[in-house]
């Protein structure tokens, strides 16, 4: 196994083609287990780590270009406020060690169904920033994510950056496992209010092939705070419709029985999230839109 | 067998560093900080690395197997098969029904079939993958119906152990029925009647040091063998006929332990790595990874038990009927010792006088199971502690107070025949931990509005800010044996040696004991400073050239090494002491008259005058000896009726459990697991306390998370990782107040019972218990999953 060390960028780009099966690898906390169990054995790693810029984010506007290697500890100390549901997600990851080490470029890289990024990714909208020596593509999350640990990069790419909105509303995120820390996901939600574009978004994860949105259910919501002005009145949903919008989005489940649980329990547990998260963000939005209005 | 009673005890208990204080383990600091060198660090220079080639299916004939490719890998110095086996070809602690590599057929996913030996691992892990097995596959017996079904594969045929002529089916290993009293008799007069039928998972031991070891040839054709492991001499005795050679040519040393909890118990990689160091003539080393100790080591038994219980309109408990079928999977291990404890506890620490219970253990195609921490106790409490629930409720009773009306005590009568001739406050144990404030209410909320996510249950995974969340408290009793029963021979061996060292006298104590974790090194410190008077004491290296201390299991390291220790000081004692008469005898009549102890390093006498200090005894002498130490003996069980003095000494704990259950999603955060435990003498209360919280912690994990999943149609294991085999975190934990009862066994030394097991037993009840309360469901299996408690 020959590992690579680009020290800049362009050189990441150039081994990546020159060996497009070489495995990117920072953190290691998905590459370094799968190699221990003997998982996989690539015949190139490529290793990040010298590369600056891929651990260090910065705002671009209306967006936070987050480095591919920003380890899941810095997201929630440091971005908790431009991006509530992906901190919230990244305190669900691992332990403090494995925090300090993982970060969302590696969980977008393994594709799994159970990453604990995806959901905020996919409920706020993020656009995975690809590279290589042809050029740069901007491929938005729910695009990105092609099959059972399989996303849409090119063999000669690499993720640069993801690009998310800063939150214009209140977003949540909620994950079951079976203990209550460091575990996997059996099933994860996301959810972000998009007051700004009066839209709704959600992501899943574990309860399908592929991390997926609910839109059926987001198109439900944003019609009926739409038609019913909710957005300006701030007023409670009413129950019927949080019931429909939780039944929409267990119906946005392809789930699988497996070890971890049974596809009956995620496809429940994702009704039960879809219904509290959506709680959450509405009484944050509806509290912080009487402040405003107070103001 | 000698009778040493606590009246033996002359020294005083005051003396620092000893018995009764929480001096600090010598591990403590080093394991928390990284530093301490467990058997995954051995190294040597010129050292191979072994790996194990591992059956992928439960049950297959091997039709050939080729390892020339292996061999030809560059590299590559050994592959060996069961053809290359120099001597005995199966092994095993009671039954030697293991085979050392497979033989023809392969019983269990995960049976090592060939080794290998290379200059890397890695190397050696491709070779391994280079050996071509042609298996053909064969039908699995997974379950007590498809072991015993008419035409079922008889998976040991030919069985010649003790228990093959009782058995009504070679593929159980062992039945042990106890009958007492006449149950049909008095049926009728039972007001209430509960049955109910229960499942305990497979449990892992989990413990966190893989299994490892470095044999390293001699050129006496021996071999040294540095290894993890929980009972030296057993280890011994087996791999010694298996490598073709005396047992003083294989030379054992216990190197750092990381836990074993009974999963050390049987051989792992000893004989291998020895028969690779033998073949190669270089140091082999062998560590598995995570996802092979899952293969490496038996687990607990996983056990169906349908019980029946009869109690009068009053409350009091006329019958228990009880059958336990435990599946101990492809290989003996120690499942008959865990059918005699299951049968002999199923009832549980309560006063019976009518019993009918009959306990077995499969032969199955899962995989292997044996010795874990409660060993045949823990199944049997699940279940009956549920049924003492459910009777209370039948009833209109409050739990605790129904249990405590039929809680036994000293001089009560076992369903065995044996009378429990030592305390067993089991009624004031359950007062106690039901008298202990109840933790608040609602902590999650805090005045700011905002839920606390982990006080919830679901912790920081953020399902509920208080949504659907009920409060449980539950409590269950256990009782645990200990040490080894059933008329084993069960002793310890100890060597202390007391001698003058820079100005100082200086105790060495020398045993096999395997320090797995447990704190015996402390111990065993404390006791020699108790008996001996001195401030300085050496634990010499755990190895084979002292006697055998037994295995560091059944709660018995502290009772019958700890015996041990303080029985060879008092003969050190007793030396010393003759040599000080006839040193300085004549100097002072007290040396005749008055009695004599050894305190701060000097000869006293009992009224406190210091004739002598030990280095002037000492001088230029060492004092040493060396016995072994036995507690009273136990008998056999009759094997039709179970009746016998098959214990030598009985453990009680009891827990209140107190869960926050998201009712909803089905998700559990336990709150408090309370306990209070009789320890008869807390030998290092800190280390009591450690034990005591570390096993509660264990019997909460099998609760609610810890299972080894097993593919009922494959006999697969689903899922050997710690990705999907949880075990509790820090944040699982909860807080785990401990009461402890000092009332002293008059027949074990200091008074003392073993503590590192009963914890392990009741937690699991009181917390499926307190989850019952909060969801109504009947739960009658552990671990409680989400789908079992939202019906999905």
């Amino acid at each position: 196994m020959d590992f690579l060390r680009p020290a800049a960028w362009e050189e990441a780009l150039a081994a990546k083609a020159a060996h497009p099966t070489a495995v990117p690898i920072a953190g290691g906390t998905d590459v370094m287990v799968e190699i221990n169990f003997d998982h996989r054995r690539p015949a190139h790693l490529l290793d990040l780590t010298r590369i600056g810029e891929l651990h260090e984010w910065d705002e671009d506007g209306p967006d936070i270009r987050l480095g591919a290697a920003v380890p899941y500890a810095r997201i929630l100390d440091e971005l908790r406020t431009p991006l509530p549901g992906l901190a919230l997600a990244a305190h669900t990851v691992g332990s403090p060690q494995i925090r300090n080490r993982g970060s969302v470029g590696g969980n977008l890289g393994a594709a799994s169904p159970a990453g604990d990024s995806h959901p905020p990714l996919l409920a706020a909208g993020a656009v995975v920033e690809a590279e290589s020596v042809r050029g740069t593509r901007l491929i938005p999350v729910e695009e990105f994510y092609t099959g059972v640990k399989r996303n849409a990069l090119a063999p000669d790419e690499l993720i640069r950056a993801v690009r998310v909105r800063k939150a214009t509303g209140p977003q949540q995120f909620s994950k079951v496992g079976t203990r209550n820390a460091m575990v996997i996901a059996v099933c994860a939600l996301g959810i972000a209010l998009h007051p700004d574009s009066r839209t709704v978004r959600t992501g899943i994860g574990s309860a399908a092939p592929t991390p997926v949105r609910a839109r059926a259910a987001e198109d439900f919501l944003a019609s009926v705070l739409d038609e019913e002005g909710l957005w300006e009145s701030g007023r409670p949903i009413a129950p019927s419709a949080v019931r429909q919008f939780a039944e929409l989005c267990s119906g946005a489940c392809n789930p699988i029985d497996d070890v971890r649980g049974s596809a009956r329990y995620r496809r429940h547990a994702v009704g039960v999230m879809a219904r509290r998260t959506l709680g959450w963000v509405w009484q944050t939005y509806t509290r912080g839109e009487g402040e405003a209005r107070c103001a | 067998m000698r009778d040493l009673t606590p009246t033996g005890l002359t020294q005083a208990s005051g003396i620092k560093g000893g018995i009764g204080e929480s001096t600090l383990r010598p591990d403590g600091t080093l394991k928390v900080t990284g530093e301490f060198a467990y058997a995954s660090d051995l190294w040597h220079e010129d050292m191979l690395w072994g790996v194990t080639l591992r059956s992928p299916h439960a049950h297959a004939r091997i039709r050939s197997l080729g390892v020339a490719e292996a061999l030809a890998t560059p590299g590559v110095h050994a592959v060996l098969t069961h053809a290359d086996l120099p001597a005995a070809t199966r092994y095993g602690l009671e039954i030697e029904d293991t085979p050392v590599l497979a033989d023809g057929v392969v019983r269990h996913h995960g049976e090592p079939v060939a080794l290998v030996a290379a200059d890397h691992p890695e190397t050696a892990r491709r070779a391994a993958a280079k050996i071509h097995v042609d298996y053909e596959t064969l039908p699995v017996i997974t379950d007590e119906a498809s072991a015993t079904a008419p035409g079922a594969p008889v998976l040991h045929p030919g069985r010649t152990d003790e228990h093959a002529p009782h058995v009504p089916h070679p593929n159980i290993v062992h039945r042990q029925p106890i009958v007492r009293g006449d149950v049909s008799a008095v049926k009728d007069r039972a007001d209430v009647i509960v049955t109910g039928e229960y499942e305990v998972g497979m449990q892992d031991q989990a413990f966190l040091g893989p299994e490892s070891g470095l044999a390293v040839p001699a050129e006496d054709g021996g071999v040294d063998l540095y290894i993890a492991t929980q009972w030296l001499h057993a280890d011994l005795r087996q791999i010694a006929p298996v490598l073709g050679l005396p047992e003083d040519k294989v030379r054992m040393t216990l190197s750092g332990v990381g836990g074993a909890f009974g999963g050390r118990e049987d051989l792992s990689m000893q004989a291998h790595a020895c028969l690779l160091a033998l073949r190669t003539g270089r140091p082999v080393k062998m560590v598995y990874n995570r996802f092979e100790s899952f293969f490496g080591h038996v687990h607990r038994h996983p056990a169906k038990l349908r019980y029946e219980h009869g109690a009068t309109r009053d409350g009091d408990l006329l019958y228990v009927t009880a059958r336990i079928v435990l599946d101990g999977g492809a290989y003996a291990s120690s499942s008959p010792a865990v059918v005699g404890n299951a049968a002999s506890l199923a009832v549980g620490p309560y006063v019976v006088d009518h019993v009918d219970v009959e306990a077995i253990a499969l032969y199955t195609n899962n995989p292997p199971c044996g010795a874990m921490r409660g060993f045949g106790a823990v199944q049997a409490c699940f279940a009956y502690e549920a049924q003492m629930d459910k009777l209370a409720a039948a009833l209109g009773m409050d739990p605790v107070e129904f249990r405590r009306r039929n809680a036994m005590a000293q001089g009560a009568v076992m369903p065995t025949g044996q009378v429990v001739d030592s305390p067993a406050p089991v009624a004031e144990l359950l007062r106690r931990v039901k008298a202990m404030p109840l933790p608040p209410a609602r902590q999650w909320e805090s005045a700011g509005g905002a839920a606390d996510v982990r006080a919830l249950p679901g912790g920081l995974s953020n399902t509920t800010h208080g949504e659907s969340v009920v409060r449980g408290v539950g409590y269950a009793v256990g009782i645990k044996n200990v040490g080894f029963s059933e008329g084993f021979d069960d002793y310890s061996t100890a060597r202390v040696r007391l001698e003058a060292v820079g100005g100082e006298a200086v105790a060495t104590v020398h045993t096999a004991m395997a320090e797995v974790g447990q704190g015996g090194v402390t111990v065993h410190a404390q006791i020699a400073r108790t008996e001996l008077g001195v401030a300085r004491v050496t634990i010499h290296p755990a190895d084979t050239r002292v006697g055998s201390a037994g295995s560091t299991s059944a709660s018995r390291q502290t009772y019958v090494t700890g015996g041990a220790v303080k029985h060879v000081c008092e003969l050190v004692r007793e030396k010393v002491l003759e040599l000080a008469r006839a040193r300085f005898g004549t100097y002072h009549p007290a040396w005749a008259t008055a009695e004599l102890l050894l305190e701060d390093g000097k000869v006293v006498t009992d009224g406190g005058e210091v004739l002598a200090t030990l280095v002037d005894v000492l001088e230029g002498e060492a004092v040493e000896a060396e016995d072994e130490w036995r507690h009273r003996p136990t008998r056999p069980f009759d094997r039709r009726t179970g009746q016998g003095f098959g214990h030598v000494q009985y453990s009680f704990a009891a827990h209140r459990a107190v869960v926050e259950v998201d009712t909803e999603l089905g998700l559990v955060k336990v709150v408090e697991l309370a306990c209070a435990q009789d320890v008869g003498k807390a030998l290092n209360p800190l280390s009591v306390t450690g034990q005591i919280q570390g096993g509660t912690t264990q019997g909460l994990g099998l609760a609610v998370m810890e299972e080894i999943v097993v593919d009922p149609v494959t006999a697969k294991v689903r899922n050997p990782s710690f990705t999907d085999y949880l075990i509790p975190t820090i944040l699982d934990t909860p807080a785990i107040p401990v009461d402890v009862l000092e009332l002293a066994d008059d027949h074990a030394p200091y008074g003392l019972r073993g503590v590192g097991e009963a914890p392990t037993l009741s937690s699991t009840p009181a917390v499926v218990a307190a989850i019952r309360q909060a969801t109504g469901l009947a739960l009658t299996r552990v671990p409680v999953r989400p789908e079992h408690l939202t019906g999905t």
